[in-house]
């Protein structure tokens, strides 16, 4: 006869907190997750953010607009024309000025680019992941040709400063375009692997197959944006709604998936790949003659504006607030990654510990952007704020 | 005698660690601009690893610290026993112009400056940011003036990590 297993229990009101960050081998920006779990299940999870907040907006009102230029592109390294290019239109519309028809093409060809590699790194970290490291090296060895493509445009890798305020910096000669589209026509056939890769390989598949499935309700209610809430069904593209610049004339298909789940958001940005690559060939054929920059007055007029653009990971929103002189008296800037982090805490719950990982990667996180404030007592010790402490200051110091 | 022992294992030592270091990455305030750029040294096209540098996540079982970005000051503590926890003898290197100086973020409130405020560095790698190649030269330079008599001395910054 077998003894019954005795059934341990846990004390009541201990819980087992799993702590991973801010420097973590699965995280490469720091971030501070905590996760509390029931042998493997996770039944809570917290995040704390802030390890990254470096004071930028602050910075922006001791700046003259063209030193912000060059500030607000390194709010992130990953998706930096998008800001450069928000923080442009946006100065832009102050000014009353708008750029010329080919500055705009070239800007959203650059724009464009820029949303293969960071979609094609995504793809790499994605798939790292999950343990496939073979995806990873593919991925990663095809997007240099992306960065070959963007080097060749700009003269560098990362940070392009394509954007002046009024237009942009270089031109795109036929021979240069003939060579964006030789790597185009390698970065399609690469991409339909891809396709197929994240569709069928049965070992990816069972990482990612109804894993996090986050319904259209959902992703309404959490505020999901850019490609994590288009995984789900959601019809939601700044570029799309409310087309900008060369948007307008050239249209992107709006790309969603229903299934929600991790693989969901697998298909739709590999399938955004594709969609942006269409659109470059498109613009490299119709590139309008002309100008390359609009004169820009010194001083800005006194005013308001805000832009959105369609970053790679979801909307990219610039208030800017002028006062008549040569610096901005605010300048906010709203991007994706927060409004996606709830998606992550809510969707943890229930999950294995071992699905934390992808479930992050999942909505393609950067917390360089996302890391809006800190507390500091004293020289080393930092603090969290809860949600309704920091909702309560916000009210106190905008009532004034 | 023992003085020749010693000096075989020094020179064994140095000779291993030269031939294959473990790196760990520390972000500390960067823009990704640089973290990605060390990625891409260790994928297919670049491939650091050709060196023998292992990417590595446990500081105790790292080399050589490679930081980006300027230091904030919430990072700083988290920079400083990332640090500490490493066994000597550990090398750091600063990659980016943030890491070196402050870079553009120079000035901002939460932003103490570069690396060497904070911590002890060894190597200095400007650039904004730093192509791969020239991640893969500093490195390299690094390692090879451990094997000379007279490898490089760590510096710090002007206020001595008290900042
Ligand atoms: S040096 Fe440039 S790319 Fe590197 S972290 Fe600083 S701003 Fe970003």
């Amino acid at each position: 006869m077998t003894q019954p297993i005795e059934k341990i229990e846990t004390p009541k009101g201990e819980r087992f907190i799993i702590p991973i960050g801010p420097q973590h081998p699965a995280l490469k920006e720091p971030g501070h997750f905590e996760f509390t779990v029931d042998g493997e299940t996770v039944k809570d999870a917290t995040v704390r953010l802030g390890y990254v907040h470096r004071g930028i907006e602050k910075a922006t009102e001791s700046r003259n607009y063209i030193q912000n230029l060059y500030l607000l592109e390194r709010i992130c390294g990953i998706c930096s024309h998008t800001h450069a290019m928000t923080y442009s239109l946006g100065v832009e519309k102050l000014a009353g000025v708008e750029a010329p028809p080919r500055a705009q093409a070239i800007r959203v060809i650059v724009a464009e680019l820029e949303r293969i590699h960071s979609h094609m790194l995504w793809l790499g970290v994605a798939a790292h992941e999950a343990g496939f490291d073979t995806l990873f090296m593919y991925s990663w060895r095809d997007r240099e040709t992306v960065m070959d493509l963007l080097e060749l445009l700009s003269g560098n890798r990362v940070n392009y400063s394509a954007n002046v305020l009024g237009g942009v910096k270089f031109d795109i000669t036929p021979e240069q375009a003939g060579d964006v589209l030789k790597g185009l026509d390698f970065l399609e056939g690469r991409n339909r692997h891809y396709l197929d890769v994240v569709s069928n390989d049965a070992l990816l598949l069972g990482r990612i197959r109804g894993v996090g499935v986050m319904t259209q309700a959902d992703a309404e209610r959490l505020g999901a944006i850019g490609p994590t809430a288009r995984a789900s069904g959601v019809a939601l593209d700044v570029r799309i709604d409310a087309p900008y610049i060369a948007y307008k004339d050239f249209q992107p298909a709006l790309i969603t998936e229903t299934a929600g789940d991790l693989e969901a958001r697998f298909k739709v940005r590999v399938r955004e790949i594709e969609e942006s690559i269409r659109l470059i060939r498109l613009l490299l054929e119709h590139l309008p003659e002309g100008e390359l920059v609009a004169r820009m007055p010194r001083r800005i007029p006194a005013g308001e504006a805000i832009s959105r653009v369609e970053a790679p990971r979801g909307e990219a929103f610039y208030f800017i607030k002028s006062n008549g002189t040569d610096t901005p008296a605010r300048v906010k800037v709203r991007t994706p990654t927060i409004f996606n982090m709830a998606t992550v805490l809510s969707l943890a719950k229930g999950l294995q510990l071992a699905d934390m990982p992808m479930i992050l990667v999942g909505i393609d996180p950067c917390f360089s952007c996302n890391d809006r404030m800190v507390t500091v007592r004293e020289a080393e010790r930092a603090e969290t704020w809860t949600w309704n402490e920091l909702r309560e200051h916000g009210i106190k110091v905008y009532q004034r | 005698m023992s003085n020749l022992v010693d000096q075989i294992t020094a020179g064994l030592k140095t000779w291993a660690r030269v031939n294959s270091p473990w790196v760990i990455h520390f972000n500390s305030g960067s823009c990704n601009g640089c973290d990605i750029e060390i990625l891409a040294t260790l994928t297919p096209r670049y491939d650091l690893e050709r060196f023998g540098v292992k990417l590595q996540g446990s500081p105790r079982h790292a080399d050589v610290l490679v930081c980006t970005g300027p230091v904030t000051r919430q990072a700083r503590e988290r920079l400083i026993r990332i640090y500490e926890q490493m066994p000597e003898p550990k090398f750091v290197v600063a990659v980016g112009s943030c890491a070196v100086s402050g870079g553009v973020f120079e000035g901002c409130y939460n932003v103490m400056g570069g690396i060497d405020r904070v911590i002890p560095v060894h190597a200095f790698i400007p650039g904004c940011p730093p192509r791969p190649e020239a991640i893969i030269d500093g490195v390299v330079k690094l390692l090879s003036s451990l094997q000379s008599p007279a490898p490089v001395q760590p510096i710090m910054g002007p206020d001595g990590g008290k900042a």
